[in-house]
């Protein structure tokens, strides 16, 4: 149980990583980010079912693409809405729906819309027995928080994010352009979760209603752990993580997904700016 | 340098005399006030009688769905932008199905009772969310319904996924004509007058400036409840109206179109206005219907209808057509 939660929480934590990081650098809530989830996986299926090509091409081809479609949404869509909330938070949403209701159309559903696990098999930790790709999600998943650290606070690209992050006028007057690091985040964060999604996705199928519950679980995960911190992202991924699992062991499994709402409610009433969230933010939300 | 040229607009001379005189001194002038108002209405009146029987029925839902919007509109224009109108729907819906299944009530006490009930149940629900401000707003009001769904799916109350049926039905199609419009203009005009009152003004403060607000020694979470109950008990009724129309209740009553319809339907008639989202739904209401046999595709349509507008005539159409209307325009 404990190996299962704690895999459980690092999935979670993958899942909104992207979020967190487009939002917590340009303000942007991508309400795509579920849609962009799927279709990373479906684009990394389809080159690797129609196309042909091999595994490792496919991946990283599907994450480039999918960078690229967050850069475009950026350019074409939000940058002509900056500063308007309403109207960011409808045009991502609608992008969302978009994506995920067209892929219903085409009937994107069923058995055959899986990918292939990297490595069969299983092996055993502290005595349960845990798939390899279980294992490798847990491996890519620390090593992209690492570097994403590394990323962040070591290079100068990172420093330029960190400084529109904090505050876009000033990073302005320093020669950084805010909408071109709000362009690059939201192709980062578009990448993460495509990535997250190439990773998570072999241990089901791809199918659309993913798409909302992804959403649903990154936004949880970014309100419970204040959306600007990465370490925040990471408590309330184990914290989600943990309380769902011992919800499908003690109780039920079919009120697991009700967890996030209840955590979320709870944290709210307690903390509105989130277990980590910074003053900022505070005043943002209330 | 290439000279640019920009569009001038100066407001007609009727609008300077009629807009803020109110000194009406020609049929003319009076005519400009008011067929703008009166003539929809008639217009709505005559096209019940004048459409087939199949779309009088698309038009009643067409009307709930109108209302819907323009409720909306009202809690957007507070500031609480919702992505989960469906909730409201639905716990009308449930509240007007389960009294009508489980204590045979009539109809003409549901409707009501779910109502006034609808609307404290879901300001209930949504009260924790509703310290939070902008866009955390609308990701709880996004969470909630789904999450319910789920609930209702897992603990099978109320029916489980197959909902209550077999409930008593609202009495003739002209009378459900008749009752979806009257809610629909009360709902427009009530709302419209509301907001223009000083009472009102607060509600539109909240949005513009709630620090304001509060420094005006106004409790804005008492003024956001008020809000949320005059939103929500709007879509109650629509909920337990379509449960009486339809004759059952289930799931689909959370259903994501419901949540959907509503912010379409003002971004294509134009936000903050009102009347805009009337506009919307009667444009997308039959649209809608029209492409019924494509089943999802229609969210497909509404979203990217949502991105046009939202990106090309962000105003939406209501206030470009009240913009002809008020003002000329000339390049120079």
């Amino acid at each position: 149980m404990l190996v299962y939660g704690f895999i459980n929480s690092l999935i979670l934590a993958l899942i909104a990583l992207g979020f967190s990081m487009t939002f917590g650098i340009s303000r942007v809530a991508n309400f795509a980010h579920g849609a962009f989830y799927v279709l990373g996986g479906l684009l990394t299926w389809l080159f690797l079912r129609k196309a042909g090509m091999p595994y490792f091409v496919a991946a990283i081809l599907a994450v480039l693409i999918m960078g690229i479609l967050g850069a475009l949404m950026y350019r074409f869509l939000l940058q002509r809405l900056r500063g308007l909330e309403l109207s960011e938070v409808i045009a991502t949403f609608a992008v969302g729906l978009m994506i995920l209701e067209l892929m219903r159309c085409f009937g994107v559903m069923g058995f055959q819309y899986r990918l292939p696990a990297f490595v069969r098999g299983s092996v055993s930790v502290f005595g349960t027995y845990v798939g390899i790709q279980r294992l490798i999600i847990v491996g890519a998943g620390l090593v992209l928080l690492i570097l994403l650290y590394l990323f962040v606070h070591h290079t100068k690209l990172g420093l330029a994010f960190r400084g529109v992050a904090q505050d876009d006028h000033t990073a302005y007057t320093v020669g950084i352009n805010p909408d071109k690091v709000s362009m690059l985040s939201l192709t980062l964060g578009a990448m993460i979760v495509s990535l997250a999604a190439i990773l998570i996705l072999p241990l089901g199928t791809i199918s659309v209603d993913d798409g909302y519950d992804i959403l649903l679980k990154s936004l949880a995960v970014c309100i419970i752990g204040g959306l600007e911190s990465t370490l925040g992202v990471l408590v309330a991924s184990f914290i989600l993580g943990y309380a769902e699992i011992l919800t499908v062991m003690y109780i039920s499994a079919s009120l697991s997904m009700v967890v996030p709402l209840l955590c979320m409610l709870i944290i709210l009433l307690i903390r509105p700016s989130g277990l980590f969230g910074k003053y900022k933010e505070l005043e943002e939300r209330i | 340098m290439k000279e640019r040229r920009r569009k001038e607009r100066i407001d007609r001379g009727i609008k300077a005399v009629t807009d803020d005189i109110y000194c009406l001194s020609s049929l003319r002038e009076i005519a400009y006030l008011v067929l703008p108002r009166v003539l929809p209405v008639i217009g709505l009146l005559l096209l019940i009688f004048l459409v087939p029987l199949y779309w009088k029925k698309v038009l009643v839902i067409t009307f709930i769905m109108a209302i819907m919007a323009i409720s909306w509109d009202f809690l957007s224009s507070c500031g609480l932008i919702s992505l989960g109108q469906a909730l409201f729907f639905a716990v009308g819906a449930y509240l007007a199905g389960g009294m009508n299944y489980y204590l045979g009530f009539p109809v003409y006490l549901t409707l009501p009772l779910a109502t006034l009930f609808g609307g404290a149940l879901s300001t209930m629900l949504i009260f924790p969310a509703l310290r939070l401000r902008g866009m955390y707003f609308s990701m709880i009001t996004l969470i909630i319904p789904l999450m319910l769904m789920r609930v209702v799916e897992a603990t099978k109350i109320f029916g489980g996924t197959e909902g209550l049926s077999a409930l008593s039905s609202l009495p003739g199609l002209y009378s459900s004509i008749g009752l979806s419009m009257l809610a629909l203009f009360a709902t427009l005009f009530g709302l419209r007058r509301l907001v223009a009152s000083d009472y009102g003004l607060i509600f539109v403060a909240l949005k513009d400036n709630d620090r304001a607000v509060e420094a005006s020694g106004l409790n804005t979470l008492w003024f956001k409840v008020q809000a949320i109950y005059i939103g929500s008990a709007i879509c109650a009724f629509c909920g337990a109206f379509m449960t009486h129309y339809y004759m059952n209740v289930g799931m689909s009553a959370f259903a994501l179109d419901l949540s959907i319809f509503p912010i379409a339907s003002c971004v294509v008639g134009g936000m903050g206005t009102l009347a805009g989202p009337l506009l919307g739904a009667l444009i997308l209401g039959p649209l809608s219907e029209a492409l019924r046999s494509f089943g999802t595709f229609r969210i497909v349509i509404y979203s990217a209808l949502m991105v046009v507008f939202i990106a090309g005539l962000p105003e939406g159409i209501f206030p470009y057509l009240r913009r002809k209307y008020e003002q000329t325009e000339r390049w120079i």
